[in-house]
């Protein structure tokens, strides 16, 4: 399933977020998957992606810039892939 | 703020690191004659049950995501299965690594019960004359006696791991069937002249020919075969190998070794390479985060002797537990470097250089076998 | 909030003017391509079990 703008999302249950300077470090204890997570406004995005509808309003609320939204897609999508983050309902 | 680089990032070390190995006895009940720890004897200094678990505090607290616990042979403490359940509450992952000689049939469904614990079962050879001229008399047979268990309890995916020697490069297809066989994953690493290995070095590590072969395998059959990246000084051959191509130690990883001492990786157990201990003021998060060894691994790397090579952005030099343990210099060539250039310095470096393993609890003396030592 | 990254690569649409004096040049904002994760294997790092 791609993520797209209008994807409700959410965090893996069985996953940890170990913030770091640059960014943070995502741990999926169950499929082993790592992933750096390397800008601080990712690492927000996602903390926050499960309190709203979308993830355009995600990033609207967190006020990136609509230039950089398709890295966002790609990032979560990627994520999506690995299993950090799945698509809600 | 840019987007960060990984491989900087990494080299820069953590605020914490991602895992650890924690070697939690120096007690064995085998003698494998290459020990990068040279165990045997449990150490009267080792951690008992409530200081392991403080430890396992400190990392949850500092979420460490998982721990490789090996030693010595871990699951000969009695309170092994208090330990796992202990880090299993804590949120922190447990792969350990064992000679197999304690999974019995009712344990291994108490390990299939439990949550994220991956098992890495040693052998050094595809068959008995191979495996247990390295790891003893009846080694072969417990490794697989143990894998059978693994199996018949439903225990899913565990790894064999094996110690690349001069005896087993030829084995590798006939690894990976066996690990097929189990539907478990293959898992080869780099032998280092580290603790009993540093004895046997010159008789077990592979030729430079042989490099060429795990190398060329490798690149063909290597997609779903781990190696913790040990390999990455062969990279100068061509095609880097899958991998981070960077030595963790002190930056992302390191040891715990049974009595809490504190050092950069499991193969370089030796004063020089040690941070501190657990014991020291501030634990194991300050020793972490402010030792002097620690911070001095972080520092940008000098290329040395190698500065005029092409081929050290691939190999970054090789690994420094190889090299300080033939006496090399730590920023020169790897002793298998793979243009030769450690070989060369090997030639005129002298016996008296070579520093011995920090700690040896073996229970026999070593014997040098055939050695002109 | 910083919008730009030094490993950004722009793709600029620029339409511009046919030879009509009255057209002017339209441009689409800039496309800022970031990598912002990247998946690492941990057994692909050297230094433990």
């Amino acid at each position: 399933m791609t993520v797209t703008l209008d994807s409700a999302c959410e965090l893996h249950p069985q996953v940890a977020l170990r913030p770091e300077p640059f960014g943070a470090l995502a741990y999926h204890y169950g499929n082993r998957k790592l992933v750096f997570l390397k800008h601080p406004d990712v690492v927000a995005v996602l903390q926050d992606v499960a309190a709203h509808d979308t993830l355009a309003d995600t990033l609207i609320a967190h006020h990136v810039a609509p230039e950089r939204w398709n890295s966002f897609v790609n990032a979560l999508s990627s994520l999506e892939t690995s299993e950090i983050i799945r698509v809600r309902q | 703020m840019s987007v960060s680089n990984l491989t900087t990032q990494l080299k820069g070390g953590l605020d914490a690191p991602i895992c650890l190995t924690w070697e939690l006895t120096y007690a064995c009940n085998l003698q494998c004659i290459h020990c990068l720890s040279s165990s045997g004897r449990r150490d009267p200094r080792e951690l008992d049950t409530d200081q392991v678990k403080n430890v396992l505090d400190q990392l949850r607290d500092l979420q460490v995501f998982y721990i490789n616990i090996g030693g010595g042979e871990p699951m000969i403490r009695k309170d092994f299965f208090e330990i796992l359940e202990h880090a299993e509450h804590n949120n922190i992952g447990v792969k350990f690594s064992t000679n197999g000689t304690y999974i019995t049939a009712e344990n291994a469904q108490r390990l299939a019960s439990m949550n994220y614990l991956d098992i890495q079962i040693s052998m050094d050879g595809v068959d008995r004359e191979t495996n247990d001229a390295v790891r003893g008399e009846g080694s072969f047979d417990t490794s697989i006696a143990a894998m059978n268990f693994l199996r018949d309890a439903n225990f899913g995916p565990f790894k064999i791991s094996i110690v690349m020697t001069r005896h087993n490069v030829d084995q590798l297809d006939a690894f990976k069937q066996l690990a097929d066989s189990y539907g478990a994953q293959l898992r080869i690493t780099r032998l280092r002249p580290a603790g009993r290995g540093a004895d046997t070095w010159n008789e077990l590590h592979p030729t430079q020919a042989q490099q060429r072969q795990i190398y060329d395998w490798l690149i063909a059959h290597g997609d779903n075969v781990l190696t913790g990246d040990s390999f990455f000084h062969l990279n100068a051959f061509g095609e880097s190998l899958p991998g981070l191509n960077l030595c963790g130690a002190g930056r992302v990883v390191c040891l715990i070794d049974p009595i809490g001492d504190v050092y950069a990786c499991p193969f370089v157990i030796h004063d020089q390479f040690k941070a501190g201990s657990v014991h020291d003021e501030g634990g194991f998060a300050n020793v972490w985060r402010n030792s002097d060894l620690f911070l001095s691994l972080r520092e940008p790397e000098s290329e040395g002797a190698c500065t005029s090579c092409g081929n050290y952005d691939s190999c970054q030099g090789g690994c420094m537990a190889a090299k300080f343990f033939t006496g090399l210099p730590l920023d020169g060539p790897d002793p298998e470097c793979v243009i030769g250039a450690g070989e060369s310095l090997l030639k005129n470096a002298t016996m008296t250089l070579i520093p011995k393993p920090g700690m040896d609890h073996s229970r026999k003396v070593s014997v040098t076998i055939g050695g002109n030592s | 909030m910083d919008t730009t990254a030094p490993l950004a690569v722009d793709t600029a649409q620029a339409q511009t003017a046919s030879h009509d004096s009255v057209s002017s040049a339209i441009t689409t904002p800039h496309i800022v391509e970031e990598l912002l994760v990247e998946e690492i294997s941990i057994d692909g790092m050297c230094g433990v079990y």
